[in-house]
């Protein structure tokens, strides 16, 4: 199966060599949502990072592909790979607190690239944004279009930055943990305005979580990482259903349940975790060969 | 409304540091010894011609006496006689101030720019060698005072490769019939271009000499400053909308990074306008803190009083400016 955007065996190291990435291969078919969970540390995020090219400098691709809309990112140079990008894919950042330009008015931060990259007029970029803004539900958009970030809310930011990544209508958006930084309640709303979106649009979308229940929602297929590894791809059914690997599985009966929430928490057990961790190890040696 | 009272406020802590300095000021120069009748009589004067002049100008009177009468006189825009050039205060004070501040001003210039390219070069070339230039050069100018800039500047562009005028404003010969004392500014608006080509020569290198300790602050302050922001989520989500790294550092890392380098290029533009004195000096350029060194000199206590007064009120109005800046610069603080 090959996806609009296809990763392939894509590994990712420190300057020392140590791998964070190891020969990570998935798929995202066009408008689908393929969910990626793994817990914190797992290099979920640094798989966004390397599609979207913004991997901390100290981080190198050291081998693999990128396939983006039938192009390999990783053999273009660094000022088309940009292009490609900024064309294609677009980012639902995790901490809309922080990812909005604080001396900048809401109405630039969505219009200016559409003019600025994709040459489009200002009169087309101004209602682009106010129609995108109506659609995130987000009541009297041109006010908002007018305000700064600090004056308003959390939730109201991260609807911003939604309506933002749809404006140029990219093929690919990658949502990191979009809803890891907001209240619980928001948490929903903004989760349904996500899929609410992808669906109208028709987006092919990489949901980065640690939250399986979250993946169960509004994924279509899903990766399970661990250590930098793609231990399981699979579609959603089937995983919930008989989930292959025995990590995944832990993590299935993981997730506490509502009748039962204390009793239902269990920890991943240890001969889990070190049969994961042997199965790094023999990776990490297959792969230094 | 709170616009208004924070002006009040403001003018009200003004008023205030001014009385403070001018209060410490006063006293200090009467307490150190130095008679400044003593000065201006030639050797053969009688006692009796000494007390008659020290009556004339009334440091026969206790300090805090001579200081009310002072105080008096400087609410009626009085600031007294100086002593050594028998003329008001406040119109020699007055005259030299625009030749300081075309000096600061074009000083502060410099360094916002040279400074300014450094702290971008360095961001854009981070992790190089580039970077690792721009700390060595920004610590090397950091670690020498202006006023040895001024020497090592007069030595390349005044002896070896005499380019720049080493000293004096303007050239005397040159036919000048100016309305105010701004001989550079109103050069530049009657579009005098050889006048102003001259000013620039005599002013080079004293400016310089002053901007490159600021230039290096300002380096090594917005470089970091640029280096924090450059690591901040907005800025990554620019990247991936297919913005270039020069696009990114200007425009989305430079307006807010720029923040705290002001407040601090604020306070260090106050010991620029400071590093005057010694600078005007060396150059013999004709300003304030020239015209400081000669009221010390000869104890001209009213002169330097009103120099001191200037200085002080000199600073508080660019801090003042640079608050204004920093509001207008930053969007929370609009409307707080």
């Amino acid at each position: 199966m090959s996806g609009y955007l296809s990763v392939r065996n894509l590994t990712v190291a420190l300057q020392t060599g140590e791998p964070i990435l190891r020969s990570v291969s998935l798929n995202v078919a066009a408008g689908q949502v393929h969910g990626l969970v793994g817990e914190s540390g797992a290099g979920k995020s640094m798989i966004g990072k390397a599609v979207l090219g913004t991997l901390p400098r100290a981080l190198h691709v050291i081998s693999g592909e990128i396939w983006l809309d039938g192009v390999d990112l990783l053999k273009l140079s660094p000022a088309a790979r940009r292009k490609q990008i900024g064309a294609t894919a677009a980012l639902i950042p995790q901490d809309p607190l922080t990812a909005l330009n604080p001396s900048k008015r809401i109405g630039p931060q969505i219009t200016r690239r559409l003019v600025d990259i994709l040459g489009w007029s200002k009169q087309n970029a101004q209602a682009r944004a106010l129609e995108l803004l109506d659609e995130v539900h987000i009541p009297n958009p041109e006010r908002v279009m007018r305000s700064y970030p600090h004056e308003l809310s959390g939730g109201m930011r991260q609807r911003i930055l939604i309506a933002s990544a749809f404006a140029a209508e990219p093929k690919l958006i990658i949502a990191d943990e979009p809803t890891t930084a907001l209240d619980v309640t928001v948490q929903k709303q903004i989760l349904r305005l996500i899929a609410e979106m992808q669906s109208h649009h028709g987006t092919a979308l990489l949901f980065v979580t640690h939250d399986l229940g979250v993946v169960s929602k509004v994924c279509d297929s899903l990766s399970v990482l661990y250590a930098g590894k793609v231990l399981e791809e699979a579609r959603m059914h089937r995983f919930f259903m008989h989930p292959v690997h025995p990590y995944s599985a832990a993590l299935l009966a993981a997730t506490p349940t509502y009748t039962n929430p204390i009793d239902s928490l269990l920890p991943v057990s240890e001969t889990v975790i070190e049969a994961v961790e042997q199965e790094v190890l023999e990776h990490d040696i297959r792969a230094s060969r | 409304m709170t616009l208004l009272r924070k002006f009040l406020l403001r003018l009200i802590t003004t008023a205030v540091t001014l009385f403070g300095v001018a209060v410490i000021v006063f006293i200090v120069i009467r307490v150190v010894p130095g008679n400044p009748i003593a000065m201006m009589l030639p050797p053969g004067a009688t006692d009796a011609d000494i007390a008659r002049l020290q009556a004339q100008y009334g440091f026969d009177k206790s300090i805090f006496e001579q200081f009310l009468i002072w105080l008096g006189g400087v609410m009626q825009g009085d600031f007294g006689q100086s002593i050594s050039l028998r003329q008001p205060v406040s119109s020699l004070v007055l005259g030299r101030l625009p030749a300081t501040l075309e000096l600061s001003v074009v000083a502060l210039m410099i360094a916002v720019v040279m400074g300014g390219a450094l702290a971008l070069l360095g961001t854009l070339y981070r992790g190089t060698r580039t970077e690792g230039a721009v700390d060595i050069s920004a610590g090397m100018a950091l670690s020498i005072p202006d006023f040895l800039w001024g020497l090592v500047l007069i030595l390349l562009f005044g002896v070896l490769w005499p380019v720049f005028h080493i000293s004096g404003r303007i050239s005397p010969a040159l036919n000048t019939d100016f309305a105010t004392n701004f001989y550079l500014f109103e050069a530049i608006l009657r579009l005098k271009f050889d006048v102003v080509a001259d000013l620039i020569a005599h002013m080079f290198m004293p400016a310089l000499a002053l901007a490159i300790p600021l230039a290096a602050i300002i380096a090594q302050l917005l470089k970091q400053s640029l280096k924090e922001t450059m690591h901040l989520d907005y800025v990554t989500l620019a990247r991936t909308k297919g913005y270039n790294e020069n696009h990114i550092i200007t425009r989305e890392a430079l307006p807010n990074a720029i923040l705290p380098t002001l407040t601090l290029v604020g306070v260090q533009f106050t010991f620029l306008i400071g590093g005057t004195v010694i600078i005007e000096r060396l150059f013999s350029y004709e300003g304030l803190g020239n015209m400081a060194i000669d009221a010390v000199i000869n104890r001209d206590l009213p002169l330097i009083q009103g120099i001191v007064i200037l200085f002080a009120l000199l600073f508080t109005l660019v801090n003042l400016v640079v608050d204004m800046l920093y509001a207008v610069l930053n969007p929370r603080l609009r409307h707080a």
